[in-house]
């Protein structure tokens, strides 16, 4: 804020000094600058012949995946039923260590600042710095292919990310309410279970559906890397040039999506 | 208050010191006799909160004694300080239910410190507590609210759910933080009303901390003023005058504050 006085006496009001204004317009030349000097850098490793005749490529592939095979689709449910379980326990996984994992984190429920919280909270940033779709590669190669590997590799991957939220949402909480019970001689576990989880189950119902969500689709593609599920057969299909088969596949995925979308709205609106 | 009775509560030199250097109470002493309900009154950040929450311990106190029926509180160990937090129950100014449960949850709630952690999971309170529970919501015009959630009640439906709650701990004592900031005056009235008639029926003590100079000395008997975490003013409710009013809020037209409570004890006698 800059106040200056007029020539006639009376205050002139600008919102930053000229120095400041200076400095915004500077800010945003370095901004387009940076922007110009990236698409020149990515320019020059690409071969824009093959990015002109995108479209007829396109226009190929997409006349090669039609029409679907829907015959094809018989053989598919079993995987898309593995595909959903491999979410759902994937989930309930999750939820079973990364509940507890979100009360020691949380600044106000953890059993001591100094030794408990970082250590969850390192737990944490490790289960989510690594992508499902890595810790499959990984778990495949230990446990070998198949649906246990994607349930690991989904539940590893959602621990941080519940556990995260949670202990958000834990921090968040009225501590009044708490205060109260702690007032009346509870003891802490049952202040913990009567002034805190009543408090946070919204907000804990909202992110495991919404996380549940999020596994259906992401265990969509672990069979690319051999951890069961639908994926599997979008990987076959792929390598044998299978196109039709392919449309089917991205069909039923789309389809399962929007159920899973639907049922994870329909508990969020019910809950909260 | 008869001379010779022990106190139910004495606070010696209590003092507490905040980490950020604050000094909300500066050696404190007061007794508060079986039964009598005080009115503690003062400008806003003299510490008024901050004693009562130090009478059970929700703030540490840096130094002093709170003695309970001669037991130092100050001095006991986290099982000694929950069976003594059972006999002190608190009521507090946004009422502090627990929104999410019902009213009756929120009631029995009052019994935690006296119920297992498994009984209380499984909601499996005595008969004896249930029973107490639906004779005291009757006894405040809620009973028919038993099983509505805390957060669909109006502001003093909520407070008197919180009288409830701290009465079902049986207490000998009430600390009461400012009743009736959240409420409009004429639930202000009822609540205080409702405050004070229960104390007489069940011989309880209460500090109540409030704002409102009139409403204290019209439900009070005894006032006591605060100013930075010193007792200025301790006296019958009718000796608070214009000095006194000075010497715990500072400078100011006091005539017509007094003058409304005046007002409000003739139309009593007439």
């Amino acid at each position: 804020m800059a106040v200056s006085t007029a020539p006639d006496g009376t205050p002139l009001w600008r919102r930053r000094t000229p120095r400041g204004d200076l400095l915004v317009w500077l800010g945003w030349l370095c901004g387009v600058a940076l922007a110009v000097a990236c698409f020149q850098f990515i320019s020059d490793r690409t071969i824009w012949m093959f990015v002109w005749d995108a479209p007829q490529q396109g226009a190929d592939l997409v006349g090669r995946m039609f029409p679907p095979r829907w015959e094809y689709a018989h053989q598919l449910w079993k995987p898309l039923w593995d595909t959903v379980n491999m979410a759902t326990l994937g989930t309930a996984l999750a939820v079973v260590i990364g509940v507890p994992l979100a009360f020691l984190a949380a600044h106000n429920t953890t059993p001591s600042v100094v030794l408990v919280r970082p250590v969850a909270l390192i737990v944490i940033v490790a289960s989510r710095s690594i992508n499902s779709l890595i810790w499959a590669l990984v778990l495949v190669i230990i446990l070998g292919p198949g649906e246990l590997a994607g349930i690991l590799a989904i539940a590893l991957r959602s621990i941080g990310f519940i556990a995260k939220l949670l202990y958000e949402a834990i921090e968040e909480i009225d501590p009044t309410q708490v205060e109260a019970l702690t007032a009346t001689g509870a003891s802490g576990a049952q202040v913990l279970t009567w002034g805190i989880v009543p408090q946070v189950m919204p907000a804990f119902a909202g992110i495991t559906v919404f996380r549940w969500d999020i596994n259906i689709r992401e265990a969509t593609v672990l069979g690319l890397v051999g951890a069961g599920g639908i994926g599997m057969q979008l990987e076959a299909s792929i390598n044998t040039l299978a196109w039709p088969q392919v449309t089917v596949i991205f069909a039923l995925i789309l389809a399962t999506v929007l159920v899973s979308e639907w049922v994870s709205a329909r508990v969020r609106h019910h809950i909260i | 208050m008869t001379p010779d009775a022990r106190p139910l509560l004495a606070l010696r030199g209590l003092t507490k010191r905040y980490p950020t250097g604050d000094l909300a109470l500066d050696g404190v002493d007061l007794e508060v006799p079986p039964g009598q309900v005080m009115a503690l009154i003062g400008p806003s950040g003299a510490g008024k909160s901050t004693l009562i929450r130090c009478v059970n311990r929700l703030v540490e106190p840096s130094a002093g004694e709170v003695r309970l029926d001669g037991e130092d509180l100050t001095r006991l160990g986290r099982g000694a300080l929950r069976r003594a937090r059972r006999r002190m129950g608190m009521i507090f100014q946004e009422y502090a239910l627990v929104e999410r449960l019902s009213v009756m949850e929120n009631v029995l709630s009052g019994r935690l410190g006296y119920t297992g952690f498994w009984a209380a999971w499984f909601r499996r309170f005595p008969r004896r507590d249930v029973v107490e529970a639906f004779r005291l919501l009757d006894r405040v015009g809620l009973a028919h609210m038993a099983d509505k959630r805390a957060d669909a009640l109006s502001g003093g439906q909520r407070q008197r759910v919180g009288i409830v709650r701290a009465l079902m701990q049986d207490p000998a004592l009430l600390l009461v933080d400012e009743p009736t900031a959240s409420l409009d005056p004429k639930t202000s009235r009822q609540i205080m009303r409702l405050l004070v008639e229960l104390c007489e029926e069940r011989g309880l003590a209460a500090i109540v901390n409030i704002h409102d100079v009139a409403l204290a000395q019209e439900f009070a008997r005894r006032i006591v003023g605060l100013r930075q975490g010193r007792i200025v003013f301790d006296g019958p409710a009718e000796t608070l005058d214009a000095a006194a009013l000075t010497r715990i809020y500072g400078e100011e037209d006091w005539s017509r504050t007094i003058r409304r409570a005046e007002a409000a004890e003739e139309e009593e006698l007439a």
